[in-house]
């Protein structure tokens, strides 16, 4: 066989176990091919181990692309460390590739010298063709003769594995990806008891024998390994030293449903979530679906916009009141929020953003709902817009949204992105007396009540709600006199449009000062906001490892800015904005703190930076 | 005797009502808030929600809890408010072009889910509050300022889009019969699940007359036929002239001629499930019936704001998790308590919060 040639002196390597401080695996195959789980499994494993983990899934917006195609990839990358880790890492040190197509797409994407784990009963001339090698040597097509290539007949050996059992083919096929799991337990030496119980539960009632066959394919893998053991590196990676406390893995959209069940709690408040999938937002409802425990009421609606209006009326109504989606969803509940800004009554809108224009890219991971957050709507609409940072930090935030909300009584926005919300890590959870209080601004006296009476301090007005007697009023999307009666007069639309302005200005004493990530002065100062985080700190600390003068001010706060914005960005001779868009952010950093000239770094291929090309543009910087 | 004896008057808010002098508005206004004192319900605990439209100004003149909302969007602002609190009285104020134009995916929706609140559909079959222009309950043909030359679509029978998004609750009425809109109100009000009332409402500005022919008080007893629970479906000048079924369908009998006897009269009975008789006299039109009025479907089904909330019940009697920090520390979490590792910094201490 061609193919076998290609690769023979690398089978003959001696076991080497090596020692990383962080280790990347990327597990990718056809998105039939349970590679998602695979990581999944691979990742909570090595979290409950102690290792600091950061995971990026990646896959294709078909939910069954053509079998074999290249299109059809999914990936999933866990980087897993002795130190804090706070990106999937830029290139894998191991790819699991269950067909050549995964190859294929996965090439550009891993370390020189990487260990490739390849099914090698699926690199059939059919399945070249399929991923449109022009060779039957995807190796030297791909120019990998040089990685550590590991062969391992994992859809054969699996099918034998499973002949004692009655199956269908389909069925054996299906558990593949156990296989390759459970290999990869050994080389990381990982124990296999957490995978056990979860496939345990998972079919372990329903179909024992679906859970059999898995533990039994789980097993021969793991046993592969170690059986095999001149053949493929062992890889040890100690736990990471890192704050005491109890720990879960958690991902953004989980974290961010959280935080609202969090935020309800403290505020006494029960909690209303209508909304309507649209991916990558809809784990976010159906994480509230699952907490009827807890008083949740979720309302799937029939579109984007009821989605919003349904919340809308929960808020009237006296609710915590939330809404979650994506970009395209979010465009249509425009109109909408735009009557929740002009009624002032609280509402959390989370926007987990996806490539655009139009349905752009679904499933991959973009920016650039920025300033149609801050603008996107009909007339002069402030409301308030945060951003999180990492898949935990999202339950923050989504907490703080809320308290905004409820405490100004006004929309906020809160932006995650694709990356956060199906990226998970190590989370240490908070006991629920380490959040701050939230204190709605329920109307106390009727006899003062007037709707649209104002906190002279803050401008906010009070909330009474359908039930409290002796508040009864009319709100609407028509603006409005002090007493709510309806207004069309000049001077009364003039003041209110400064005042809704200067409400959401004022929540800027709610809001910590920006923080500076190193010293606070210094030649380069590099600029965030969102879900690049991760990457960013990375960067910034390749950078001050090898003595730069650079340091890290990312935002979290969009509108209103931290107050020392400007007093920060002075420190330095130059700032660069990154960020994955055409420059959303530096644009109203100039319109907002002028007097800077703002470099830019852009990204828009739906993928987060990688730390390497962010550190080559802050060189180049630095150079010029 | 009534707890709190409300009249029609106790449900006036102090705004000034700016409809124009003649609009059918006025009549149904008085009969809602009729039918409001008559519930014998606080004040506080009703919420009215309209949409954008002429009638749409609604809630300002109404005494209660109100919100004018969005083009279209008063049912999905109203499902909101009703799943949030079932405990209150929730009545969304619509028209023609509001529920069944721009918002025709809420109006079935709120329908099929069944929420427990009454829906007056005002439908003039014009776009008033933007001056002239065809709606989709307008007849083909019609010339309006968007459609000089005559329309070339067919209109909706609201109804019939009621009964085909599986609605518990139907009902026609005339602004200008105020008792008869009072009394389907009042059974709208009962009805447990959402009640949708279709009025005729006359536009005296852009459509003027457009229902006329059916809703002139002169001709009443022969042009409409007036639905009553139990009651044989007999209309006409002499209260002669009934509905039976002929070949599975509808046709207008004389009593007393060829051998028709009362006894051949169909009775109506709104609670029975008959979509197939309940549809055929939503779509009886003159000349050769008369058009049917009162409540024509009403039937039992489970309710969505109730089921909401029996869920969550059903769920917690059983629940594991009975707080956040139960829910925060529940399923797969680990304790990590080394020797090299640090205490732990709360996060709102740690990002500078005062």
């Amino acid at each position: 066989m061609v193919i076998f040639a290609a690769f023979k002196k690398n089978r003959m390597k001696n076991t080497k176990v090596i020692e990383l401080e962080e280790v990347a695996i990327r597990f990718s195959g056809d998105s039939g091919d349970g590679m998602q789980l695979t990581g999944t499994l691979f990742s909570d494993t090595s979290a409950l181990l102690g290792n600091d983990i950061s995971t990026f899934p990646d896959y294709p917006s078909e939910i069954r692309a053509p079998q074999g195609t290249v299109g059809g990839v999914s990936g999933f990358q866990v980087q897993l460390g002795t130190k804090k880790i706070t990106t999937p890492g830029d290139l894998a040190h191991v790819l699991v590739a269950m067909n050549p197509a995964a190859l294929k797409a996965n090439a550009a994407f891993l370390n020189p010298g990487a260990s490739i784990i390849f099914d090698v009963d699926s690199f059939s001339e059919k399945n070249f063709e399929k991923a449109q090698f022009k060779t039957t040597d995807p190796f030297t097509e791909l120019k990998l003769n040089d990685f550590s290539l590991i062969p391992v007949p994992i859809t054969s050996l699996t099918k034998e594995s499973l002949k004692y059992l009655e199956l269908d083919n389909k069925s054996v096929l299906r558990c593949k990806n156990m296989f390759a799991l459970g290999l990869i337990c050994w080389m990381f030496d990982r124990p296999l008891d957490y995978i056990e119980r979860f496939i345990q539960s998972k079919f372990g009632k329903k179909s024992p024998v679906v859970a059999e066959a898995n533990l039994k394919v789980l097993h021969d893998g793991y046993n592969y390994g170690e059986n095999l053991q001149h053949s493929t590196p062992q890889y040890i990676v100690h736990p990471a030293p890192i704050e005491k406390g109890i720990y879960r893995n958690i991902n953004g959209n989980y974290a961010t449903a959280w935080g609202f069940l969090a935020a309800a709690e403290k505020a006494g408040l029960e909690l209303f979530i209508g909304s309507y999938p649209i991916t990558p937002a809809t784990e976010v409802l159906q994480a509230l679906s699952e907490r009827k425990d807890l008083g949740v009421k979720s309302f799937q609606a029939e579109d984007e916009i009821a989605g919003i209006c349904t919340s809308i009326g929960a808020a009237f109504a006296g609710h915590l009141a939330v809404t979650s989606t994506s970009g395209p969803g979010f465009a249509l509940k425009s109109e909408a929020l735009g009557l929740s800004v002009m009624a002032e009554l609280p509402l959390v809108v989370v926007n987990v953003q996806r490539g655009g224009p139009s349905t752009g890219l679904p499933t991959k991971t973009e920016q650039s709902d920025l300033l149609q957050s801050l603008y996107g709507r009909n007339g002069e609409s402030p409301l308030v817009v945060l951003a999180a940072s990492t898949p935990s930090d999202c339950f923050y935030y989504a907490y703080y949204s809320a308290k905004i909300a409820l405490e100004r009584m006004v929309p906020v926005v809160l932006l995650t992105d694709g990356f956060l919300g199906n990226g998970s890590e190590p989370w240490r959870v908070p006991a629920m007396d380490e959040l701050p209080p939230i204190t709605p601004r329920r109307a106390t006296n009727p006899e003062l009540f007037r709707p649209y009476n104002r906190d002279p301090e803050t401008l906010v007005r009070e909330w009474a709600v359908p039930g409290m007697e002796g508040y009864e009023h009319r709100i609407g999307g028509l603006e409005k006199n002090a007493a709510g009666a309806v207004s069309h007069d000049p001077e009364n639309h003039h003041i209110n449009t400064q005042i809704r302005a200067a409400k959401v200005e004022k929540i800027v004493e709610m809001i910590p000062d920006l923080e500076v990530i190193g010293e606070p002065e210094g030649d380069l100062l590099v600029v965030g906001w969102g879900g690049t985080y991760g990457h960013m700190i990375s960067s910034v600390q390749v950078m001050q490892d090898a003595g730069k003068k650079v340091s890290l001010a990312h935002f979290n706060y969009i509108k209103p800015l931290p107050k020392n914005a400007s007093e920060v960005f002075s420190k330095f001779k130059k700032i660069v904005v990154c960020e994955l868009n055409l420059g959303q952010f530096a644009s109203y950093l100039r319109d907002k703190v002028p007097g800077y000239q703002y470099h830019q770094v852009n990204k828009m291929k739906g993928l987060p930076f990688s730390v390497n090309e962010l550190v080559e543009n802050f060189e180049k910087l630095l150079e010029a | 005797m009534t707890k709190f004896n409300y009249t029609a008057k106790d449900f006036k808010s102090a705004a000034e009502v700016r409809w124009c002098p003649g609009c059918g508005d006025y009549a149904i206004m008085n009969a809602v808030q009729k039918t409001m004192a008559d519930m014998d319900i606080e004040h506080k605990d009703f919420a009215v929600i309209s949409g954008i439209g002429c009638s749409s100004r609604f809630p300002y003149y109404m005494s209660t809890y109100g919100f004018h909302t969005i083009h279209g969007r008063a049912a999905a602002v109203a499902s909101g408010v009703k799943s949030a609190n079932p405990e209150l009285t929730v009545w969304v104020i619509t028209g023609d072009g509001d529920s069944l134009a721009i918002g025709g995916n809420h109006f079935i929706h709120l329908v099929r889910r069944n929420i427990d609140l009454n829906l007056i559909l005002f439908n003039n079959k014009i776009y008033g509050l933007t001056k002239g222009q065809y709606s989709p309950t307008s007849d083909r043909g019609i010339i309006t300022k968007t459609s000089p030359f005559g329309t070339i679509e067919d209109s909706f029978v609201p109804g019939q889009l009621v009964l085909g998004s599986r609605g518990t609750f139907f009902a026609r009425a005339v602004d200008n019969n105020i008792k008869h809109t009072q009394e389907v109100l009042a059974d709208a009000a009962q009805h447990k699940g959402t009640s949708i009332v279709e009025i005729l409402q006359n536009c005296v500005i852009f459509n003027d007359g457009i229902h006329d022919f059916i809703t002139d008080p002169k001709f009443r007893a022969e042009r409409q036929i007036f639905l009553k629970k139990g009651e044989p479906m007999i209309f006409g000048e002499q209260g002669n002239k009934g509905l039976i079924l002929e070949n599975g369908r509808l046709k207008v009998a004389i009593v007393g001629e060829n051998g028709i006897t009362l006894e051949d009269i169909l009775v109506h009975d709104p609670s029975e499930d008959n979509l197939g008789l309940q549809v055929a006299l939503i779509n009886m039109t003159l000349p050769e019936f008369p058009v049917a009025m009162g409540v024509i479907r009403s039937v039992e089904a489970l309710v969505y704001d109730q089921e909401m909330k029996k869920q969550i019940e059903t769920v917690q009697l059983k629940r594991k998790v009975t707080c956040m920090d139960e829910l925060l520390q529940s399923g797969n979490t680990w304790v990590v308590d080394g020797e090299n590792c640090s205490e732990p910094v709360k996060f709102f201490d740690n990002k500078c919060f005062g």
